[in-house]
């Protein structure tokens, strides 16, 4: 129970510094709208490829750059933690009885709710630039929760590298490191069946792809639960190795007081 | 003796072979306002962080209210109130928000939480700026809210590190009016560190001077002062003169304790008014040019001098360096 309101609590904290800025949801959706529309346009006609089996490269794109979107936001949910830390805000809530794992709960579903909101804008302008979803909106749904545990994952990962890095140097450099080589290894852009072998076989141990393929599936006419489930399943085993590594790292950082 | 805080050889070293303390002991009887006093550097701070379960020490033991501080770490955060060095308010909340979070957390809900903020807004003056975000209060309303917030949950031992370090003078002498009524009216038990040697001798019922990790001089102001009979002269000097000083000064019975530091001559005499001519002249005989000479009662910065050999400010000149 104390944890369950400890993590209400964080949440409700920064829900509130995100109500007090919503620009903020705006301006890191530019980045996926160029995506989407720009990319689109561009690739419109790689769907001729013998062998990418999709009636429109949007409707293929859009989840792919649902799952992306989230991955980026909750990548950068550490440097809030940092600018807590410089404030001397997380030192406070480490000598206040507060649930370590809420301190990152928190900030994870604060990070799912962002997610949920650009996703439907993304959604919303697939549909608007004439992609379907035959899934209908069940199947929306389990693209917005894959992609959310995928969010809560590199949010919690993010989180606990700020931790240990106290940078945000360092965490910017670690983060750009890591998120564009994860999207181009995965289905985000093109079909497994058309890329080169060895990128298909090192996306199928990818977790960008899990979600991608898992939340594709559920938008499309034939969604593979199997499939579905399968991956869903791994999302939630590094999911929980995540937050388990963040509330570790407080360790990290109470050493370096 | 049942104490409310207690440090018994505690050790801490940080990587890269820093010390930063070395085998600290001390002891706080409930309801007091007790001083650690020291430069930068001393270990002031890590005591603190020991005593509030944010570090670990790497030996000895402490104890908040007879809780052990490593073994039951979630026990002592309940009794306490921390003040840290520097602020630690959400700038992007409201000082009403702030303060609310922080009782939440201590467990107190709905209607108490909100009658309880609004108590100690009151209290601290910020009443008018509850509800503005606190990224916009000055520094001493941030440091007021760091103040309430510590005390939201009614905590037995208040731990308050370098409280007034970086306010404007006059923020500063409010603040101790503060700190002295929270001691005399709630009966709380008060660990205060500071490296101003007024604020200890003004605020603190009991000072341990601490100097690199230990500490080296523990009693009363008026008891530690005491220990130095006489009168503190103070005398500036032209230029610096090396051992010339010290050897002009050598067969002056009326005077004991001498140290030279740079341009500055201290030393201690039964009778200062009388003291005076004597050195003057030993040092005119001597080729030592003076600038100004004082006179004074014995202060904190004699206490320091006299137990770690140093003057207050050399040891934060060498912490800052």
């Amino acid at each position: 129970m104390t944890l369950i309101r400890h993590t209400l609590y964080m949440t409700l904290r920064h829900l509130r510094e995100l109500w007090r800025q919503p620009w903020f949801v705006a301006v890191t959706l530019v980045q996926p709208v160029i995506w989407l529309l720009l990319f689109g346009a561009l690739f419109k006609r790689v769907i001729e490829i013998p062998g990418f089996h999709s009636h429109s490269y949007i409707a293929f794109l859009a989840p792919g750059v649902v799952v992306m979107t989230a991955m980026f936001n909750a990548a950068w949910s550490g440097m809030a933690l940092i600018e807590d830390i410089n404030r001397g805000v997380t030192a406070r809530f480490l000598v206040s009885p507060v649930r370590r794992e809420a301190l990152i709960a928190g900030r994870i579903l604060k990070e799912g709710v962002v997610v949920v909101i650009q996703s439907l804008i993304i959604v919303a302008l697939a549909l608007v630039d004439g992609a379907a979803f035959p899934g209908g909106a069940g199947g929306v749904a389990v693209l917005f929760v894959v992609s959310a545990m995928l969010g809560a994952m590199f949010g919690a990962l993010s989180n606990g590298f700020a931790l240990i890095m106290r940078q945000e140097e360092a965490l910017i450099g670690a983060t750009q490191f890591i998120l564009l080589p994860l999207t181009f290894l995965s289905t985000t852009f093109l079909a497994a069946n058309i890329m080169p072998r060895w990128i298909a076989h090192v996306a199928d141990f990818n977790p960008v792809n899990w979600a991608v393929v898992a939340g594709r599936s559920a938008v499309s006419s034939s969604a593979d639960w199997g499939l579905i489930a399968a991956r869903a399943g791994f999302l939630v085993a590094l999911l929980a190795l995540s937050v388990a590594f963040a509330t570790r790292a407080f360790r990290s950082y109470q050493r370096s007081v | 003796m049942e104490y409310a805080i207690e440090a018994d050889g505690l050790v801490k070293s940080y990587p890269k072979g820093v010390t930063a303390l070395d085998g600290l002991s001390f002891a706080v009887a409930p309801g007091r306002v007790f001083a650690l006093l020291g430069p930068n550097g001393a270990g002031k701070s890590t005591a603190v962080k020991i005593l509030t379960t944010l570090a670990k020490p790497d030996g000895g033991r402490a104890f908040v209210g007879r809780l052990d501080v490593v073994s039951n770490p979630d026990g002592v955060r309940r009794r306490i109130g921390v003040v840290a060095q520097g602020s630690a308010v959400d700038i992007q909340a409201t000082g009403r928000e702030n303060l609310r979070l922080q009782g939440q957390i201590h467990g107190i809900r709905g209607r108490a939480i909100e009658d309880r903020a609004q108590e100690l807004l009151e209290r601290f003056g910020l009443a008018e700026a509850a509800d503005r975000i606190a990224r916009g209060y000055s520094g001493g309303m941030q440091r007021r809210l760091d103040i309430a917030m510590a005390l939201v949950h009614d905590p037995a031992v208040l731990f308050l590190d370098e409280p007034t370090t970086g306010l404007d003078p006059e923020v500063r002498a409010d603040m101790w009016a503060e700190i002295s009524r929270l001691a005399a009216e709630r009966g709380k038990t008060v660990l205060l560190t500071t490296h101003y040697l007024e604020e200890a001798d003004q605020l603190a019922e009991r000072i341990a001077i601490v100097d690199r990790g230990q500490v080296v001089a523990e009693g009363t102001p008026e008891g530690l002062k005491r220990e130095l009979r006489g009168d503190a002269i103070h005398v500036d000097l032209e230029r610096e003169y090396n051992g010339t000083v010290s050897r002009a000064l050598a067969d002056l019975a009326s005077i004991r304790d001498v140290t030279v530091d740079g341009r500055s001559l201290r030393a201690r005499a039964d009778d200062g008014g009388r003291a005076v001519p004597l050195v003057l002249g030993a040092l005119e005989s001597a080729g030592v040019e003076v600038s100004s000479v004082r006179v004074a009662r014995p202060s904190l910065d004699d206490v320091y001098l006299k137990y770690t050999g140093r003057t207050f400010d050399a040891a934060e000149a060498e912490a800052t360096r």
